[in-house]
């Protein structure tokens, strides 16, 4: 049958799913590409997006951090958006295309909890059902956001096969889809997965740099020599990156380097696809992943939930592979001190994935002097693993 | 080595499925001859993967089993050399083991230890070229899925691609034991117009609805969970398990013949 090359980025991207899916995947590249041009979809979207999830979000001048530094420093306030983390820019999106398809019912995997919460907000103020799929032991980490998911209304599921976090609560939500496509949205949390989400989140989520590289105009009258944005799956980074992709500015994708760059025999001890991963399928995609000798999928590792995955965007393997992006890797401890040096010295609780940019101001040798980091979300959400850890 | 047609070639075709080396290579093995026995005409052997997408609870469980004895894609080649080969084999696993080994190597190994055929439930046609053209090269048949959602027009392009047998998905979701049948299964199996041969699998466990699969005007059934969830029962006797499994193979077999 014929390749779908527009699927592609490069070699990577594509559809590796089962066939009764298939149908559903070109059902919705053809409702995306017609409601994106819907004026009333556009609109609505817009709305949801100024006056619900409370965009635009600032670019802020970190005043102590960049004294710190001796550089200039801003955050894009990501963490300012409703539900504390850039997860509703997409999951408004998604659910709002979902409603405009006729579904029943939306569906989410999720890591750590940010983006079911997202959903779930998403799912009760557009009105459609919502149901979430988060391993045990996230669950057990991640609490309060398990309970925030069942005060507005979704119904969590706990995914107890395989490692039990993010990676099998997508297994877990592709079976759900498997068997209720019909009527079911699945909305995927990242630039992950099949043709279309990668490219469909990858634009949900491109409003992030577009109003930041107007802001840093605004503001500075050039564009900044670097930009820094964690990445789990990777879409807060295409988010920010991608207006900046063809200027003249430095993009750097940090993973989460956990415990060190080591693996045992079934797990990494950290979550670094871009860094360490090889070429691989999987959930849908060719890309980078953490696999052993024979193709298993390994464990990952993170502090930090929502990095807590083997694999990664294609596009983002796309756009290493050639240079434009630089993937590097700031482990536990590391993210951990930033997110103390960001809370005291600027007053911002970060989440312990976004800490994981906010660290790589300390190790990175040369940003350049002006630099933007992707402020993913807030902390809130991370305190019950901090405080576990000490001051 | 049989080749994937032979196993329609007489009569109505009972495929079984297992996943290899669960829960040890030596129960797959004891177990795959009691298949025979009881008259199996093809055996889908699962070469389990970590993350099997198009599987339910019994089949995962089954994977893990087998991961966790140590089941890898060198010793299921070595342990599929031993098997004996009075019907064909075809391999069940995700793109990715494939993809990992070398498509060209994977194929290879499939005819060179006594794989006819290979079934990819993660790999659409749409992503099958590099894999088809290996089966090509080590003349394999790569089997293609039609689902309950698949259109008109998928279902010819599949056809086209086709080779072996095809596989009809019998309802949607994943892999797992149901005791009904849905109308739409026998809908699906009218609506697809071809010579290749056509078996029914997903939630098949008895006699009845093989036989029901079979008026409609299949050409095969396919059985894996309720096999293998004689295997679960029984991991600590593993002759139970065959005695069970047997029993359900011939009663099966009786349901497509007569
Ligand atoms: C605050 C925050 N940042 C980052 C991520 C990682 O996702 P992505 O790499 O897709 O941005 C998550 C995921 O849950 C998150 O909650």
């Amino acid at each position: 049958m014929e390749n779908n090359k527009k699927s592609k980025f490069g070699k990577y991207g594509g559809q590796f799913v089962p066939e009764v899916l298939m149908p559903a995947l070109y059902e919705l590249e053809e409702s995306y590409k017609k409601y994106k041009e819907d004026p009333q979809f556009i609109a609505e979207l817009h709305d949801y997006r100024s006056n619900f999830a409370g965009r635009p979000t600032p670019l802020y001048h970190a005043r102590r951090l960049s004294k710190e530094y001796g550089i200039t420093v801003y955050l894009k306030r990501e963490d300012l958006v409703h539900g504390g983390a850039h997860k509703l820019n997409n999951t408004i999106g998604q659910t709002l295309l979902a409603k405009y398809m006729g579904k029943k019912r939306i569906i989410a995997e999720t890591g750590a909890g940010q983006h079911g919460t997202a959903a779930a907000m998403a799912a009760s103020s557009i009105g459609i059902p919502s149901e979430i799929y988060m391993g045990a032991k996230d669950i057990k980490r991640q609490e309060m956001n398990v309970y925030r998911m069942k005060l507005l209304g979704a119904k969590v599921h706990t995914v107890t096969s395989g490692s039990q976090t993010l990676k099998d609560a997508i297994n877990e939500a592709m079976r759900d889809w498997a068997t209720n496509v019909e009527t079911t949205f699945y909305v995927l949390g990242s630039i992950v997965g099949p043709h279309p989400y990668p490219a469909m989140v990858h634009d949900f989520q491109s409003i992030i740099g577009n109003e930041a590289k107007a802001q840093i105009l605004e503001k500075e009258g050039r564009l900044p020599d670097s930009i820094i944005a964690c990445t789990g799956g990777g879409s807060n980074a295409m988010g920010i990156f991608h207006p900046f992709l063809n200027e003249d500015v430095e993009l750097y994708a940090i993973e989460a380097g956990g415990s060190g760059l080591k693996t045992t025999k079934t797990a990494a001890l950290h979550s670094a696809s871009l860094c360490v991963g090889e070429d691989g399928v999987l959930h849908g995609a060719r890309t980078k992943i953490l696999q052993d000798k024979y193709g298993q999928i390994l464990e990952s590792s993170s502090i930090a939930p929502g990095l807590d995955y083997a694999g990664v965007g294609p596009e983002l393997s796309r756009l290493v592979d050639c240079g434009r992006v630089i993937a590097d890797n700031i482990q536990d401890f590391e993210a951990l001190e930033a997110f103390h040096e960001l809370s005291q010295l600027e007053g911002i609780i970060p989440a312990l994935e976004s800490s994981h940019a906010v660290a790589y101001l300390k190790k990175a040798d040369d940003l350049g002097d002006l630099v933007i980091i992707n402020v993913s979300g807030r902390g809130d959400k991370d305190l019950n693993t901090v405080m576990d850890r000490g001051i | 080595m049989k080749h994937i047609a032979d196993a329609f070639k007489r009569d109505k075709a009972l495929i079984a499925y297992i996943c290899a080396g669960d829960p040890t290579p030596d129960a797959t093995t004891k177990i795959v001859h009691a298949l025979i026995r009881a008259g199996a005409d093809l055996i889908e052997l699962g070469l389990p993967f970590s993350d099997p997408i198009a599987d339910g609870p019994t089949i995962q469980a089954a994977s893990q089993r087998s991961l966790q004895a140590g089941m890898n894609p060198d010793l299921f080649f070595d342990l599929v050399k031993t098997l004996p080969k009075t019907i064909p084999y075809a391999v069940m696993t995700y793109y990715n083991l494939i993809f990992h080994r070398g498509t060209m190597t994977f194929a290879k190994d499939c005819r060179n230890h006594g794989i006819a055929g290979i079934i990819v439930p993660d790999l659409p046609p749409e992503e099958a070229d590099e894999l088809g053209e290996a089966c090509k090269k080590y003349n394999l048949d790569l089997i293609h899925f039609i689902a309950p959602t698949t259109t008109p027009e998928r279902i010819e392009r599949i056809i086209q691609s086709s080779s072996g047998f095809i596989y009809l998905v019998a309802r949607l979701g994943v892999t797992g034991a149901r005791e009904d049948l849905e109308d739409r299964t026998k809908s699906l199996i009218q609506q697809v117009h071809t010579d290749i041969p056509k078996a029914v699998g997903f939630g098949i466990s008895n006699p009845q609805q093989a036989k029901e699969i079979i008026n409609a005007g299949a050409d095969g059934i396919i059985v894996g969970s309720a096999i293998v969830d004689m295997i679960a029962r029984n991991t600590d006797d593993i002759n139970k398990a065959v005695e069970e499994i047997e029993t359900l193979t011939r009663k099966l077999k009786e349901g497509i013949t007569r």
